[in-house]
């Protein structure tokens, strides 16, 4: 009697949708990695097993305990860029767009933020601010563009990404070191710029890149889902996001939620290029011929995460915990790019998430109708 | 002024096949918006035909390398074939990771390969200095005419005929305006959605060789293609989805996109104050303008993007 009822809070744990999406995840995830795996043994099979387990094992591979801490601590300062990026793409995925304009934005953030400290000595504050208004602005002209013109949001974010990545290459070369392609360093440069730690770097060994980013970003997370799920506006949005004419219908104001959405999008995409280069630890190239993958990571961890922004939290720290990794395997028989294909791998199998719940639901309810 | 038309057609060509590939995929009811992936994989497959076949003569080099170019392009749109038909997934999602992960495999991949051939060698570029001679149909002045501009205005005449004038491509474009009403009359809605994948596969795989051959002579697969899938996509809304429309666009955006590597050769343009970051952003600055305007009224297929289920109404 008491098995029997403890498989039947099973199964209604299992028909449970947080439960299955979780699973679901799961699935997407291994695999990933399993596909990610077949390919380390096609390329060499003596060291395939050591190589995925270093990507899995990122700063664990330091065996001394406080080094392995320091290096944890800048897999969260690339984190904290990455979740913004997340949050930016469910946010606006919620409302029925696709912000692959997300990395345009993402650059328009780091040129404004970085152009601002480097050239006028900006604090901190101001970049942070000018950063979310120009991933915003951005974010709204792809919004109206579609609202007004009917422009394919996709193709129109993926040409606002090119646009945006040679106009910030020519504004940050006004700034950059003259000796290489890299903006100036900000701890050199314009100190006053770089986010504050307030005292968190003490507890990652003294890791100077982990600052208030890291806990503002989860706050953020946190701050999407309450507008999403408990609010006015959260309602208004989603509603136009699931049908544009029925919203319009019932008296909201349609083209302005699409175009609310897309800037609030953008500042969320802006503000993540701000938390990552205002952190000091990494240098915009203005050579660069490709669009940040930040963005397009978001993407991954975005629907990794269910689309839910806690969930993003968790997605975005695994994305960027392997993505971190790819660069511990043995680089003289394989590339750190095998990352990249495994998160590309997991977006593949992420739009599949759907099926794989079809097919949960339909082996649960063919359990039942057998009892 | 030779070397400007020689881009504008060569770019022009590739905007062509790569949008004509889209235009069949949308006349049967699927959007491709994996056609960047789709090229640098038929990129992909074509230099490995270079690399290893170096030794064929000209013609059947040719013949081999858009072999390869259309093998490995089809195959890959298999990806999108069966999610999107299938499994009925999210089109837009999958096409975006058809793009990542094209880049990232080709990378990985290339990388591989190079690194098998010598140790130290850990680049993504695959070289073909010399097999790329081989495309070259004549040569006047300074102008040069490439069986790939040919081959792309023979697919052009094919692939109008073939929507227009066959049974095939009636019931394509039946089954992306209303695949009900195509099924209720016996045409196979899932088999027509495959063959629009696969072929735009084939003609995005072309359209990615021809890419990487038009100006240089070797091609680092970690830059991937610069949006020219998403290019073609524009390409591909401008001229209404009708290939004769398409064509005159392509020769339009591949007119611009040229523009950004001989600028410099000309003298009134060279003398402008414009930096040549701007004349990178041109093709893309006009996409934008091209779909604000054309999109309003859009002719697009009234099905695409709908995966295609039997029970619905």
């Amino acid at each position: 009697m008491r098995r029997e009822n403890e498989k039947k809070s099973f199964e209604q744990l299992l028909n449970r949708e947080g439960v299955q999406s979780l699973i679901a995840s799961f699935i997407c995830i291994v695999l990933g990695l399993l596909a990610g795996y077949i390919v380390l043994l096609c390329i060499n099979p003596a060291g395939a097993g050591r190589a995925i387990v270093s990507i899995l094992k990122n700063f664990m591979y330091f065996p001394r305990p406080a080094v392995a801490l320091e290096y944890f601590g800048s897999t969260l300062a690339k984190t904290a860029p990455l979740l913004m990026c997340t949050l930016s793409i469910l946010f606006a995925y919620k409302v029925g767009l696709f912000n692959i304009g997300a990395s345009g934005q993402y650059a328009v953030g780091a040129g404004l933020s970085l152009y601002l400290a480097l050239a006028f000595q900006m604090p901190w504050f101001v970049c942070l601010a000018a950063a979310m208004v120009g991933g915003g602005i951005l974010g709204g002209v792809a919004g109206a563009l579609k609202a007004y013109l009917n422009v394919n949001e996709v193709i129109a974010g993926i040409m606002l990404n090119w646009i945006s990545l040679y106009s910030v290459n020519m504004l940050l070369t006004k700034v950059k070191e003259s000796s290489t392609t890299y903006t100036g360093a900000l701890r050199t440069n314009s100190p006053g710029a770089l986010l504050p730690s307030m005292g968190l770097a003490g507890l990652f060994s003294g890791n100077k890149y982990v600052t208030i980013a890291i806990p503002l970003s989860v706050l953020i997370a946190v701050w999407v889902f309450v507008v999403m799920e408990k609010t006015k506006l959260g309602y208004e949005l989603k509603a136009t996001g699931l049908n544009k004419n029925a919203a319009k219908y019932a008296g909201m104001k349609e083209k302005r939620n699409m175009i609310l959405t897309m800037v609030i999008s953008g500042c969320l995409s802006g503000l993540g290029a701000a938390f990552l280069y205002l952190s000091g630890i990494e240098q915009w190239s203005c050579a660069q011929t490709a669009v940040p993958a930040m963005g397009f990571n978001g993407i991954a961890a975005a629907f990794l995460g269910m689309l839910h922004p806690i969930g993003g939290i968790f997605s975005a720290y695994f994305i960027q915990h392997i993505t971190s990794g790819g660069s511990y395997i043995d680089k003289m028989v394989y590339c750190s790019q095998i990352s990249d294909l495994i998160s590309a791998i997991i977006i593949y199998f992420c739009s599949f998430v759907l099926f794989f719940k079809v097919c949960m639901k339909r082996q649960l309810s063919k359990k039942k109708g057998g009892q | 002024m030779a070397l400007l038309l020689q881009y504008t057609l060569i770019y022009a060509s590739v905007l062509l096949l790569v949008a004509l590939g889209g235009c069949f995929s949308e006349h049967s009811g699927v959007i491709n918006l994996g056609l960047e992936g789709i090229m640098v994989m038929g990129a992909l497959g074509g230099a490995l035909v270079m690399k290893g076949m170096a030794d064929l003569p000209a013609l059947l080099l040719i013949v081999a390398v858009v072999f390869g170019s259309v093998l490995f392009g089809v195959v890959y749109s298999l990806l999108l074939a069966v999610a999107a038909i299938h499994l009925k997934a999210d089109q837009t999602l999958v096409g975006t990771a058809m793009n990542l992960l094209g880049t990232a495999a080709a990378t990985v991949f290339v990388k591989a390969l190079n690194m098998a051939e010598d140790a130290s060698n850990v680049s993504s570029s695959i070289q073909y200095i010399e097999q790329k001679k081989a495309f070259s149909l004549l040569k006047i002045g300074n102008f040069e005419l490439s069986w790939f501009m040919v081959l792309a205005v023979v697919l052009l005449v094919i692939s109008h005929v073939v929507l227009y004038h066959t049974k095939f491509g009636l019931r394509l474009m039946a089954c992306g305006e209303h695949p009900q009403a195509a099924d209720s009359v016996g045409i196979n809605v899932y088999k027509m959605r495959y063959a629009g994948v696969l072929i735009s596969g084939m003609l995005g795989g072309i359209g990615g060789i021809v890419y990487i051959t038009a100006g240089v002579s070797e091609w680092k697969f970690e830059n991937g293609v610069a949006g020219f899938g998403f290019l073609a996509l524009a390409v591909m809304i401008f001229g209404q989805w009708k290939p004769g429309l398409i064509a005159m666009a392509a020769v339009l955006f591949g007119l611009f996109r040229a523009l950004s590597n001989v600028y410099s050769g000309f003298d009134a343009l060279a003398a402008l104050p414009i930096p040549s970051t701007l004349y990178n952003m041109f093709p893309y600055m006009i996409s934008l303008l091209v779909l604000a305007v054309f999109s309003g009224n859009s002719r697009a297929p009234k099905a695409e993007g709908i995966p295609y289920d039997k029970g619905k109404r």
